[in-house]
């Protein structure tokens, strides 16, 4: 069977089992579409955390990326695993015993103040929107490479397919089709993994593999000859990185800052039954993640040394078929500057001839391997499970901000259950179509605002909910002034030195590099902007009166594990 | 105080201790060993892989997950302690 047939069976079989289980696990109450009843199990929650948390950005892009990028993109892989040891430690327990729907509730009611309960729904409306268009993206991008359907088709597809299981079953349904779309997308990340990591190193664990002795009789380690393969084409060694060690650190800090402030992973805390649950679960979600998250790094060091040995100073006529598909995406380009018919991959812009994006490593991988069909129809499955799982659960985060946290709490407080969840559902529908409209438009902005997600997140929501489990007297006044400061800065930042607004435009920003503060990146600047963001809070709070005695005893009463009632509304 | 705040008051206590001995962990697997001192640890090597990018790109990631589930352990171990595992 050709890869088209095979994707197309693979896909269908994984989709039709999610539309079954969603059919199974429908909502009945406004519980079970926010946090599924709350009675699900810290296994099958520690798996729907990682189906939620692992994107299309995981799945598809990052091993692509730490392949161009070496030492460098080490940032991503602590980054986005070291967050949950925050999230396990200082808010997932706190949170769970708190007890309530959506974490714009939690700042609400600790904070004791509108004001502060709608700031926080605005910064989860923009977190989630971003990251959702870029999951849409990759679904289209996916579908018209693997399944040769126009890449809007493919959008359109995928928007159905989310809507019919999310509008349908709320928390209840995403969480059971996240277990199933995590068994998809971790074996179609491991199988390709092991084959080529037998295959370049005879080592069948691709972590190991990735330290080991090529296969090839030359005796030399893999990550020795891509260090020389690096520097011969005139690139930095792979183990050594370009950026400085203070902006690493800082990428570092805001990443895992932020993975621990996003309201899409922390909303999963809320589902598990018990405080002793929650932390247990954060600890398998983990562990979970981290089977692809140290997996992924040797994928990189495979396909790009795979790459380098293909492709460079070969005749362009006798490339493989895999090299002609990506041609016609567009996602892999080939110009032949001095005309000698062959392709010249080399650190020199001006010389170099092939420019390949991110995205297609993983993709291409199984190709550039030449391993069999089903293989590379499974990764097309793989990534598929892994964007819509998170469009998922972000499209949850967005209809219930708007109909628990706006509509009800705000605007319609006596609006009876069946009434919010039938706002739940059409706040949904509303949100699948706009991020399916930013799947087919995107803004050329989406990769530079998924990393302002990240800052946002860091410097406003993480400060105000660790200050309000773990310092009692911390007030409303605090609170708000640290976020309000805390985004605005990180605003201003990226507007400035992303953005270019400043100083006219896009294309001053290659020049502003000079001017960034300490050195920091936009990427980076999050850590400052959370620090700031402390700093605020405390100075704001020693000035201010103290919160409210009933307030202090709600913060006592989270600290202690026991008796932690069922998720409630009131 | 009385009693029960005590209880919750000691109970706190010993949850920041652990708090702050794992983040240490925590911090000196990532930011120290992976970032500061990389290329100090990227002298000595083991099979392929030099240390100092070996805890960036792998070591970490392992401590993490290890962090977890030791927290797991001493919490579920401190809430019996207190009586706060029901």
């Amino acid at each position: 069977m050709s890869v088209q047939v095979w994707t197309y069976v693979l896909v269908g079989i994984t989709f039709a089992l999610y539309i079954g289980i969603a059919i199974w696990s429908r909502a009945g109450s406004t519980k079970d579409f926010y946090v599924a009843g709350g009675g699900v199990s810290p296994l099958a929650n520690g798996m729907a955390t990682a189906a939620d948390w692992m994107s299309a950005a995981s799945f598809i892009s990052m091993a692509g990326i730490i392949a161009f990028a070496g030492y460098d993109g080490s940032v991503y892989l602590m980054g986005w695993t070291g967050g949950y040891v925050l999230l396990a430690l200082l808010l997932a327990p706190y949170l769970r015993k708190f007890g309530k729907f959506t974490v714009p509730d939690f700042i609400g009611d600790r904070y004791y103040s509108k004001t502060a309960r709608i700031v926080a729904v605005i910064c989860a409306l923009i977190v989630s929107f971003t990251y959702v268009a870029g999951q849409m993206r990759g679904v289209g991008v996916v579908f018209s490479r693997f399944l040769e359907v126009d890449i809007n088709t493919g959008v359109v597809i995928g928007m159905v397919i989310v809507l019919f299981y999310a509008v349908l079953g709320g928390m209840k349904g995403i969480t059971y089709t996240q277990v199933a779309q995590y068994c998809v997308l971790i074996f179609a990340f491991m199988v390709p993994a092991i084959f080529i990591s037998i295959q370049m190193t005879g080592n069948p664990v691709p972590q190991l593999g990735m330290g080991s002795k090529l296969n090839d009789g030359s005796g030399l380690y893999l990550l020795e000859k891509l260090n020389g393969l690096s520097t011969e084409l005139g690139f930095a060694e792979y183990t050594e990185g370009k950026k400085s060690i203070m902006d690493v650190f800082m990428i570092t800090l805001a990443l895992m800052v932020g993975t621990a402030g996003l309201p899409h992973v922390i909303v999963r805390f809320f589902t598990v039954k018990r405080v002793k649950d929650a932390r247990k679960s954060a600890g398998l979600a983990l562990l979970l993640i981290a089977i692809l998250y140290t997996t992924a790094p040797a994928v990189s060091v495979f396909a790009k040394t795979n790459l380098i040995n293909t492709v460079n100073e070969e005749e362009y006529t006798n490339m493989p078929v895999w090299f002609k598909n990506w041609e016609e995406t567009g996602l892999l380009t080939f110009n032949d500057k001095n005309q000698d018919g062959k392709i010249q991959y080399v650190a020199d812009k001006k010389a170099n001839e092939l420019v390949i994006d991110n995205d297609i490593m993983v993709l291409a991988n199984p190709e550039i391997a030449n391993l069999p069909a089903w293989v590379i129809a499974l990764v097309a499955a793989g990534g598929l499970a892994a964007a819509l799982s998170t469009a998922a659960g972000l499209l949850l985060v967005i209809s219930s901000s708007v109909s628990h946290d706006l509509i009800k709490k705000v605007f319609v407080p006596n609006i009876s259950d069946k009434g919010e969840l039938w706002a739940a559902r059409g706040a949904a529908t509303v949100a699948v179509v706009i991020a399916g409209y930013f799947g087919i438009n995107p803004p050329g902005f989406v990769a530079a605002v998924v990393a302002l997600a990240f800052g946002l997140a860091a410097a406003s929501f993480f400060p105000a909910i660790v200050l309000g489990i773990f310092y009692k007297k911390m007030n409303k006044e605090g609170a708000i002034a640290g976020m309000v400061v805390g985004i605005s800065l990180m605003l201003f930042y990226m507007l400035k030195f992303k953005f270019g607004i400043f100083d006219g435009g896009k294309a001053a920003v290659p020049g502003l590099e000079r001017d960034w503060w300490f050195g920091i990146s936009p990427e980076g600047f999050g850590s400052v902007a959370m620090v700031v963001n402390f700093i605020v809070s405390i100075v704001i709070n020693k000035f201010t009166p103290e919160p409210p005695q009933e307030v202090q005893e709600i913060v006592e009463d989270i600290r202690i594990p026991s008796g932690a009632g069922e998720a409630s509304s009131h | 105080m009385n009693k029960k705040q005590h209880k919750a008051s000691a109970y706190w206590k010993e949850n920041v201790k652990y708090l702050f001995i794992l983040l240490s962990i925590w911090f000196l697997v990532s930011y120290g060993a992976g970032i500061l001192f990389k290329d100090v640890l990227d002298n000595i090597q083991i099979g392929g892989f030099k240390l100092g990018f070996w805890f960036a790109q792998q070591g970490s990631i392992y401590i993490f997950v290890i962090l977890i589930f030791v927290y797991v352990r001493l919490m579920n171990k401190l809430d019996k302690k207190y009586g706060y595992d029901t």
